[in-house]
């Protein structure tokens, strides 16, 4: 057996990054089902109450508990709906941010692929996300779906352009879309938060769009839609869409780390290496305790406003941060 | 508002204003609600930790006893006219040693019951009164229909020295007319002498 391995050493490599591969991922769905009680427990502590405190330990089983519950719901399919895309749409919801994670270094060693356009490819699987919500909007062929359907493309287009935009400015900065590369050079000049202060403003808005949280949740705005797309889901597939917009959660903390505030790296990493993960899991942690917060307060904005907000001020501050960080990169550019 | 102009027809500076006036706000909010992170909850933790009742509160229903340790309910059913779901329900009959009145059964069916409190202030003698118990749940409707043995306590509840017998004048063995606390005796209208 040892002989076997000694003489397939590629092998040995790929399975153990295969198996890394899948911790890493296993961990992001469990990181994810474990948010939804930390927002619940959050959302209590900012509204004075106290959330899931019932099952186990701070209530740390609800999610189990809930796990149990939607596996034993019926799984129901509306005759009226166009099966297979209706099927296949929050596993694409699921799918895709799994994929995207895929891209986030997590540590100098752990990782799923390591891909020297990764800022790219995360913003293209990013734009691909919309097609979960709108193939499920679309399929379930009733009106409040299809209004969540349509108002996702809408949103769509107004945070996708100047969320690229928005990113560009790291990219000249570092100098490549290597997410990993983007990390190395953030430790050794300080975090891009600082130079790209406008840059993150807009990012971040456009992070919260693509994972429809509150206050972007318009296409599942409760109040007025009321689920949006995934009105005529249930069971299981209502799970996906729902641990999937966790994961979105999970995943746009982890690539907003990665980007604006120098991913694993922090005091001490250089000579104690484990404390990659710590400080990555940390900082990840506080974006995700962010991203609770703003739904705890912030309201929906109508439909225009959002498009408004988009087109007007965000598109604007991020061109102003490109040109700014362009500016100042090739005058320093010049001046060595 | 006097002087209000649309968004669009507001010059760009005044737009620049209010679009840091509306950041503005909403970093607001969100720090508002940041700082409830250290602000005292409003719920208590229900089973662990009671809530306060007042005395008053109008909750689980008891029959009470008299001083002397008898039934004060006098089956005269106003309770059970008063009530506004009708959730009541009681038969009269007498002891036989002293011609008292008193229920021969009562039942209250408390999932009608609205805790309105009729009962108690139809009662003359302060037999039916609410408590604070409010914790009435069951897993069977049926359990909700509680009988007499359920009402009737052992104490006099609210009004511990009320004797209805003691002050009405309502006769019975032992206590003939004009004997009741306060009662003059019975004029004797055969009579001629004043
Ligand atoms: S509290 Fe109101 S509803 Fe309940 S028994 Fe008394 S009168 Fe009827
Ligand atoms: S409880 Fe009071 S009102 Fe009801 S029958 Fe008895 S004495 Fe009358």
């Amino acid at each position: 057996m040892l002989d076997w391995f000694n003489a397939h050493p590629h092998l040995v490599d790929s399975l153990i990054e295969s198996v890394k591969a899948i911790v890493v991922l296993l961990v992001t769905v469990v990181v994810a089902a474990w948010m939804i009680w930390l927002e619940r427990r959050l959302l209590g502590l900012w509204q004075d109450r106290y959330g899931p405190n019932r099952v186990g330990p701070f209530g740390l089983g609800q999610v189990i508990a809930d796990m149990i519950k939607i596996f034993f719901k019926e799984d129901w399919i509306p005759p009226f709906v166009d099966k297979l895309t209706f099927i296949v749409a929050p596993a694409i919801a699921m799918g895709l941010m799994l994929l995207m994670f895929a891209l986030v270094p997590v540590t100098p060693t752990w990782g799923v692929a390591h891909i020297n356009v990764g800022l790219l490819v995360f913003l293209a699987l990013a734009g691909l996300e919309v097609y979960a919500v709108m193939l499920g909007g679309w399929a379930s062929n009733s009106k409040y779906s299809l209004l969540g359907g349509l108002r996702v493309t809408a949103q769509t287009v107004s945070y996708e352009v100047f969320m690229g935009i928005s990113l560009m400015g790291i990219v000249m900065l570092a100098g490549s879309f290597d997410l990993r590369h983007i990390v190395e050079y953030q430790a050794a000049n300080g975090w891009n938060i600082i130079p790209q202060f406008f840059g993150f403003c807009a990012f971040v808005t456009a992070a919260i769009a693509v994972v429809h949280r509150t206050p972007f949740d318009l296409p599942e705005a409760e109040s007025e839609l009321a689920a949006g797309f995934h009105t005529e889901y249930s069971g299981m597939k209502f799970g996906m869409f729902f641990v999937g917009e966790y994961v979105g959660i999970v995943l746009v903390s982890a690539i907003t780390t990665v980007l604006f505030f120098g991913g694993w790296s922090g005091p001490g990493v250089e000579s104690h290496a484990w404390l990659a993960f710590p400080w990555f899991a940390f900082k990840c942690l506080c974006f995700m305790s962010g991203f609770i917060l703003l739904r705890a307060s912030l309201p929906r904005p109508r439909y225009d406003q959002m498009m408004a907000a988009g087109w007007k001020v965000c598109l604007p501050l991020s061109l102003i941060n490109l040109l700014g960080t362009a500016a100042v990169v090739v005058a320093g550019a010049h001046g060595a | 508002m006097p002087g209000y102009l649309p968004p669009e027809k507001r010059s760009p500076l005044q737009q620049l204003g209010d679009i840091l006036w509306g950041v503005y706000t909403q970093l607001r909010t969100i720090v508002m609600i940041f700082s409830h992170t250290f602000r005292k909850r409003d719920v208590i933790p229900y089973p662990e930790v009671k809530p306060y009742m007042p005395p008053r509160y109008r909750g689980r229903i008891v029959l009470t006893r008299d001083p002397d340790g008898d039934e004060r309910c006098v089956a005269c059913n106003l309770c059970a006219v008063a009530c506004p779901v009708g959730c009541i329900s009681l038969q009269k009959t007498e002891r036989p040693e002293d011609g008292r009145w008193y229920p021969e059964w009562f039942r209250i069916n408390f999932s009608r019951c609205i805790f309105c409190g009729l009962c108690e202030e139809a009662c003359p003698t302060t037999a039916i009164q609410l408590t604070p118990d409010y914790e009435l749940a069951e897993y069977k409707r049926q359990s909700l229909v509680y009988e007499k043995e359920d009402l009737l306590i052992s104490g006099t509840g609210k009004y511990p020295d009320y004797n209805f017998y003691r002050v009405a004048g309502m006769s019975i063995e032992g206590k003939p007319k004009g004997a009741a606390e306060k009662e003059s005796a019975p004029v004797d209208i055969k009579s001629l002498l004043p």
